[in-house]
């Protein structure tokens, strides 16, 4: 019965806008070339088709809910000067655009396209290039930003916005996106309840996700590649990571993630590869790493002693130069159940746990943690001969930063 | 031809060599003789250059050698103790010495090469061989080259006595010849018939520089040793 | 000159430790090649074996070649050769003969399996510390008369520059901890041919971003044409002063 009323009230919503809302064409070749007169002369519920071409027209602000379609991708160019598109109306799609060229200003931030103050809009299929913001909602609630390509090539970072960027804004979902070249792909602020799923962030010049106070959000199945640093997440609680891949983020003080003063985090099922660090971990606490896998990073994790309550299970650490770093003495976070392909123990009664514990952190990762300039001497042989003694008699590194379950063999992960 | 004048050289403490000058013509065969540490290693190390003096110089026909080194093509010289790279044959070592002072005209004398028998020892390595054979390769290294200045520290020391004779004969022979040849050598009974001249030091210091006749005369004995023994108690 | 050279490499490459040594070489290299999955990471196996058995293999085995040579050397100086020939020839025969051992034990696996910019820098580093021990090695044993004491001097020569050194910089970082002190380990590096060698080989790696600000200042340096070239005519010099002091004192030493 219930499913019969649904089915009923799809119907009439299909039916309803067949029938009561029309369809408009703008551009070259029509007899309205002006798309902003074209929204004009639409009513709410309406399609704007644009044709083919390449359209200096300024910017175009959208006031009442309808779909702006490009056919063949449109090209709106901002002339570097303006904004191209502003929504300030709910319920808006705007769908198969090339966007390019927009203002660049210190004052306002100008972006390709921007979400003002509303809610359920649209942004769809669309191509962004060289534009100061890309994608950019203020206030926005139950947004979807989705299969956008969006590129900018400037180098220098003032120069240069965010990909996408949201601010003070609810329950938005940003999938499958690609960014690049931009200061940071995605970010974050004053922003809730949202998703970021399955979007490809390469090469931006700071971070390819950031966060900043944004609390009960999730990340997943993303790509991380080659961005100054992965994923920072910043003065955030409740962030649910998973699925990610952290690659290449290599340089000097480049992070595969980057969390700061964090709290009540997951993070699982991770891979990252090729970092300088892998996790960098400052001023946190409550933190569930699991099922991860670091491999060939700088260092795996850098953890400050200023963490508390991380706890690391079930990783597998293969291939990193060093697993843990860390600045202090005081540890407060726990190893279990990790597999460290370093780990030079035995396992007599074959349970597949090593029978002594494994210290994920080197006397020369310590050294280095102290005194920067000791990265001279990596790789030398005096560095390999105080690892060892420090084997034997600990007396640098942290006495309780051990993991006393090691795995003897990877996790399948 | 070979004038040594008030030559000194000190090893540390020791004074190795105190004002020798010295006076050594062709055709003479001069045994340099002394106890051990003496200074006639020393000495003649100092005319091949091996040595360098502290004070004095010397002179061979006629020209200072120090800073020089072409004069030594018309020395041999047989080392005290001879040992060479030890993965070398005796070919080798001879073909290295043969491209070192190619002179391309002069014949080279290879008697006592065949005296020897070394001939068929040539693809020996210089690690297997006897201190005796490698003596018998320093001597004909020595006189292969037809040098006009022969200098033997202790020739005969290890050779046996077979060879010993081959050896002086050749000695002979190439006095004969005209050339210069100085033999330091403890063994005194071995360098009669040998030598022309006695130079005999003690102390780094010069005793006497004499001929064999006049120190006959002097001592009135006829072997060397002897002469020698009766100069020494006096 | 070329005769003496000749028959010196001819010598020493029929000696059972050149022999043994470059088996070794080779032995590692072919296995660290095989066994690590993936062929950088073979070369960073490989960075410790050519950093320390390099130059030891090559400090000692001279040093014992000079003093065994001894009565050679003195018949060469009984020839009409100037000592700066038999010197220089000795030098060249040696350096050539430890090269080629090098060159046949790690520089063809090398570039067989990593000819990149890493596996080349390697093995012109290995090629020059080779010839730089040689050199360390004249000049030890021109200066100690005693083969024991020579032997033992070379021993400690290479122990301070394979570890002493490193030690010693690491105590001062400690030290100057306050100061400011990545600059200058650039300056520091050039005081050890092992430390400037095995930076030229890292900075050639991936692995050089690891190295934070101590690094980038070394690839700023050492990354450019300049700073490389400037490198290797560090490297150059470890060989051509000690080499040089060596002639200086043999030229005037008494056999």
């Amino acid at each position: 019965m219930n499913k019969q009323i649904l089915l009923f009230f799809i119907l009439i919503t299909a039916c309803s806008t067949n029938i009561f809302s029309k369809t408009i064409r703008v551009g070259n070749g029509e007899r309205v070339t002006g798309i902003q007169q074209g929204i004009d002369m639409a009513a709410a519920g309406d399609t704007v088709l644009v044709t083919e071409g390449h359209y200096r027209q300024g910017n175009i602000i959208i006031n009442k809910p309808l779909i702006l379609k490009g056919i063949n991708f449109p090209v709106l160019d901002g002339e570097n000067k303006h904004e191209l598109l502003s929504v300030k109306s709910p319920f808006v799609t705007v769908d198969g655009f090339h966007i390019q060229n927009s203002g660049h200003s210190s004052m306002v931030d100008i972006a390709g396209i921007k979400i003002y103050n509303t809610h359920h809009v649209t942004v769809i299929n669309n191509i962004l290039e060289n534009n100061f913001f890309g994608i950019y909602a203020q206030q926005g609630r139950l947004c979807t930003i989705q299969n956008n390509k969006i590129t900018a090539s400037s180098d220098e970072t003032h120069l240069s916005g965010n990909g996408i960027h949201c601010w003070k804004s609810d329950s938005i979902y940003i999938r499958n996106n690609s960014v690049t070249g931009h200061r940071d792909g995605i970010y974050l602020e004053f922003v809730t309840h949202s998703e970021v799923d399955r979007n490809k962030v390469q090469k931006n010049n700071r971070y390819g996700l950031h966060f900043m106070f944004a609390h009960n959000n999730s990340y997943t199945e993303n790509i991380f590649r080659n961005n100054g640093a992965g994923v920072a997440v910043m003065y955030t609680r409740h962030v649910i990571m998973k699925k990610n891949r952290f690659e290449d983020n290599w340089g000097d003080a480049a992070y595969g993630l980057l969390l700061k003063e964090i709290s009540d985090a997951t993070i699982e099922g991770n891979h990252f590869e090729g970092n300088t660090s892998g996790i960098f971990v400052d001023g946190s606490s409550r933190i569930e790493m699991e099922k991860n896998i670091f491999k060939g990073n700088g260092w795996a994790i850098k953890m400050q002693a200023s963490c508390m309550d991380i706890a690391l299970e079930k990783n597998n650490f293969i291939g990193n130069t060093f697993d843990i770093g860390t600045n202090g003495s005081l540890v407060l976070n726990t190893f279990k159940n990790n597999y460290w392909d370093k780990y030079e123990g035995y396992d007599l009664d074959k349970d597949k746990i090593g029978d002594i514990p494994y210290r994920p952190v080197s006397m020369y990762s310590m050294i280095v943690e102290r005194n920067p300039p000791a990265m001279m001497l990596f790789r030398s042989f005096i560095t390999t001969l105080l690892d060892k003694t420090e084997k034997v008699l600990p007396s640098l590194t942290p006495e309780n930063l051990k993991d006393d379950y090691p795995l003897m063999k990877p996790l399948a992960l | 031809m070979i004038i040594t004048t008030n030559v000194s050289k000190q090893f540390g403490k020791l004074k190795a060599l105190d004002n020798v000058s010295v006076t050594c013509n062709k055709g003479e065969c001069i045994a340099l003789i002394g106890p051990n540490g003496s200074g006639k290693t020393t000495l003649a190390k100092t005319i091949l250059g091996m040595v360098v003096p502290d004070s004095g110089f010397i002179t061979f026909n006629g020209k200072n050698i120090l800073h020089n080194w072409d004069y030594r093509k018309d020395i041999g010289y047989m080392p005290q103790i001879g040992r060479y790279p030890e993965n070398m044959t005796i070919g080798q070592v001879l073909d290295m010495m043969r491209d070192i002072r190619h002179t391309k005209n002069a014949q080279t004398d290879e008697e006592l090469i065949e005296t020897f028998g070394l001939n068929t020892l040539m693809h020996k390595r210089m690690r297997t061989l006897s201190g005796g054979t490698r003596q018998k390769v320093s001597a004909s290294l020595a006189f292969l080259f037809n040098p006009s200045v022969l200098i033997l520290d202790e020739p005969t020391a290890g050779l046996d006595p077979v060879a010993s004779g081959i050896l002086k004969e050749k000695i002979i022979a190439e006095k004969g010849k005209g050339k210069l040849i100085l033999i330091t050598s403890h063994v005194l009974s071995e360098l009669d018939n040998l030598i022309t001249q006695v130079i005999y030091m003690q102390d780094g210091r010069l005793r006497f520089h004499k001929s064999i006749e006049a120190l006959h005369a002097d001592t009135g004995e006829t072997q060397l040793t002897k002469a020698i023994a009766s100069i020494m108690t006096k | 000159m070329k005769k003496i050279i000749k028959y010196v490499i001819a010598d020493i490459l029929r000696n059972k430790i050149i022999i043994a040594y470059t088996v070794f070489l080779l032995a590692m290299s072919l296995s660290v090649f095989n066994l690590e999955d993936n062929a950088s990471k073979g070369l960073l196996s490989l960075l410790n074996i050519i950093l320390l058995i390099v130059p030891l293999v090559s400090i000692v085995f001279s040093t014992i070649y000079m003093y065994n040579s001894s009565e050679f050397i003195e018949l060469l100086v009984s020839q009409p050769l100037k000592r700066r020939t038999i010197w220089l020839s000795l030098f060249s025969g040696l350096a050539t003969a430890l090269s080629l051992s090098f060159f046949i034990g790690a520089g063809i696996p090398i570039l067989i399996y990593q000819p990149s910019s890493t596996g080349i820098m390697m093995l012109l580093t290995g090629l020059l510390l080779s010839v730089i021990f040689v050199a360390v090695a004249f000049l030890a044993s021109v200066t100690t008369r005693d083969k024991a004491k020579g032997i033992g001097k070379v021993i400690l020569l290479w122990l301070y520059f394979a570890l002493l050194f490193d030690g010693m910089v690491l105590f001062l970082l400690f030290q100057f901890a306050d100061y400011p002190l990545e600059k200058a380990m650039v300056g520091v590096s050039a005081l050890n041919p092992i430390d400037l060698s095995r930076i030229l080989i890292l900075l050639q790696m991936d692995v050089s971003a690891l190295m934070g600000y101590t690094g980038a200042i070394f690839r700023n340096f050492f990354g450019t044409q300049a700073g490389v070239i400037f490198a290797f005519l560090v490297l150059m010099t470890w060989f051509i002063i000690p080499l040089w002091l060596s002639l200086r004192k043999f030229n005037s030493k008494d056999l």
